[in-house]
């Protein structure tokens, strides 16, 4: 059954305010223009939960989408800092709960495993386990060594982006898969966009590439070049340049609104972003193809 | 090339580099700890192994990554896995044997804060935060910090601890029971501290040129000579050449890098 529907749509029937939001993507397929749309649909309350905000969250914190941020790294991946969601922060204006990558990735991969909770060995470093309660300390029940725990996290929505998938949700996706698979598995309603929507055959073709199958997704959204400014693996570049800019628009609040009036709220759809970024920006973030050899799956 | 001088990214960098020995599996961070382990590889260590936190195994990046999820860091690589994997079957199962930690400030007993500056709740600075380093601190066997030497970077005590170091000594390290051997040397741009006996910092190493006074004053606590300082040997033509070749632009290596 085809779950393919318009951005638009998808993101007006799933995302609600007040929602738990996962977006997935540890640098590499972050759904930008997923965020764009909800941003555009104004919704409010939302709790934002991701490894690492990037500017994804940064832009939504700062159009006024969230009441609380879930993170284990707030910077702008190799430039600094999220100065839209510290200002809010060192404001008093955002609630924020905070964990470790591990921890992090724990709570999420538990949420996807229908565990409780998941244990980890200790870190010796207790500071973050003093200010956020979620992190407990219990003994190992076969050698009563300590263990710390952390809570499984199951959002309302996940949001994944992908570089392939058939009408009816079966996904694809290689490079970075930080926390996709664990994203899909844990929330409860599931959007996916996807780079190119493709015929069953070719999902069929490399099965162990199938890192999400499509009976557990709600949505499926064609949206080329939704991860701009991140990146999608084989298809453009990251935008280290955007990356850079961020860095400035982000610290004067009337760049940052001026930036999200310009290339968000007059913008139409993904489509229209990916033209107005125009031309030379296009070929910037152009790469050459690398395939892999096939592998031989045999005609069993 | 003028390789009589050299930028303080650059001294620390080479230093860093050095400590890397053949055939280690290390846990590289973007900047300075990518170069260095770079030019391990062209030096004397060809057989490092490059593993990025992003899930990243055996990366041969054609171009300087400007993060730690950059694609030129996947196309070539010898395997990539998810970000659980990576922090549970590589590290916290005792595979990686160095780590490089970045943060704010460090204490006399090498503990990092990479989180805030100031009260946890009302920040006055707020910082990322911990990453991956909280555990990488813990599980790898060892691991270093690169820092220029700033009063403010070196306090007494951390006003927050991402990462443990020795914590309040090299016994209460070892009670936490966590399997990694702690930090084993901080790089900065005046010499190399590492830890005594206790787990305290003490200034083992200076620089060519560099008066140990001026480390002294620039550090936040009463910071101790080793019995036996030694002076570092100056970077050579050949390791600039090659350091130089991996920054073409000078993103990092130049004197404000």
């Amino acid at each position: 059954m085809t779950k393919l529907t318009s951005l638009r749509e998808a993101v007006a029937g799933i995302v609600r305010d007040g929602d738990c939001v996962y977006a997935a993507g540890f640098t590499h397929l972050i759904p930008f223009a997923a965020g764009h749309e909800i941003i555009r649909q104004r919704r409010k309350g939302l709790v934002l939960a991701r490894a690492t905000p990037d500017l994804i969250y940064d832009q939504l914190i700062a159009a006024g989408c969230a009441r609380k941020v879930v993170f284990s790294y707030a910077g702008n991946p190799g430039v600094g800092l999220l100065k839209a969601m510290r200002a809010e922060i060192e404001a008093g204006r955002l609630e924020w709960e905070e964990y470790s990558h591990f921890s992090m990735i724990s709570r999420l991969t538990a949420g996807a495993a229908g565990l409780p909770f998941l244990p980890m060995n200790p870190t010796g470093a207790d500071d973050l386990g003093k200010v956020n309660p979620a992190f407990r300390r219990i003994a190992d029940p076969y050698t009563g060594r300590p263990v710390v725990t952390v809570p499984a996290l199951n959002p309302d929505v996940g949001i994944v982006h992908v570089q392939r998938a058939d009408a009816d949700g079966n996904c694809q996706l290689w490079g970075i898969v930080g926390e996709q698979r664990e994203v899909a598995f844990a929330a409860d309603r599931v959007l996916i966009t996807a780079e190119e929507i493709v015929d069953p055959s070719v999902i069929r073709s490399d099965p162990n590439r199938t890192l999400i199958p499509g009976f557990i997704v709600d949505a499926v959204c064609h949206v080329p070049h939704c991860a701009h400014p991140s990146y999608s693996q084989g298809y453009y570049d990251r935008d280290n340049v955007f990356y850079l800019e961020w860095d400035k628009i982000s610290s004067d609040p009337q760049k940052l609104n001026a930036w999200l009036a310009e290339w968000v709220y007059a913008v139409e759809d993904r489509e229209a972003y990916w033209a107005k970024l125009g031309a030379e920006t296009h070929r910037r973030l152009q790469v050459e193809p690398r395939w892999s050899e096939p592998v031989n799956y045999g005609k069993h | 090339m003028d390789t009589a001088t050299y930028t303080a990214p650059e001294l620390m960098t080479i230093n860093a580099s050095r400590m890397l020995r053949d055939g280690d599996v290390v846990f590289v961070g973007v900047g300075l700890p990518n170069l260095a382990c770079n030019l391990a590889r062209r030096t004397h260590a060809p057989n490092l192994l490059m593993i990025y936190e992003s899930g990243v195994i055996g990366a041969q990046p054609a171009r300087l990554p400007l993060s730690i999820g950059d694609p030129t860091l996947v196309s070539g690589a010898l395997s990539v896995c998810s970000m659980y994997d990576i922090f549970a079957f590589y590290l916290q199962r005792g595979f990686i044997s160095v780590g490089f930690m970045g943060g704010a400030q460090i204490d006399r007993f090498g503990n990092v804060n990479a989180t805030v500056i100031g009260d946890y709740g009302k920040p006055k600075v707020r910082l990322p935060g911990s990453g991956g380093a909280m555990e990488i601190a813990a599980w790898a066997d060892r691991w270093y910090i690169i820092t220029p030497h700033q009063k403010r970077r070196f306090p007494e005590k951390v006003d927050f601890c991402t990462s443990a170091g020795f914590l309040g000594g090299r016994a209460e390290r070892e009670r936490s029971g966590v399997r990694g051997g702690g930090p084993l040397a901080v790089v900065t741009d005046l010499g190399i501290l590492e830890p005594d006996a206790g787990g305290e910092l003490v200034l083992t190493q200076v620089h060519p040129g560099i008066d140990p006074e001026q480390a002294r004053q620039n550090t936040g606590w009463d910071l101790r000579r080793a019995p036996e300082l030694r002076t570092t040997a100056a970077p050579t033509e050949s390791e600039l050449t090659l350091l130089r070749d991996l920054d073409p632009e000078r993103i990092y290596l130049s004197s404000t890098g």
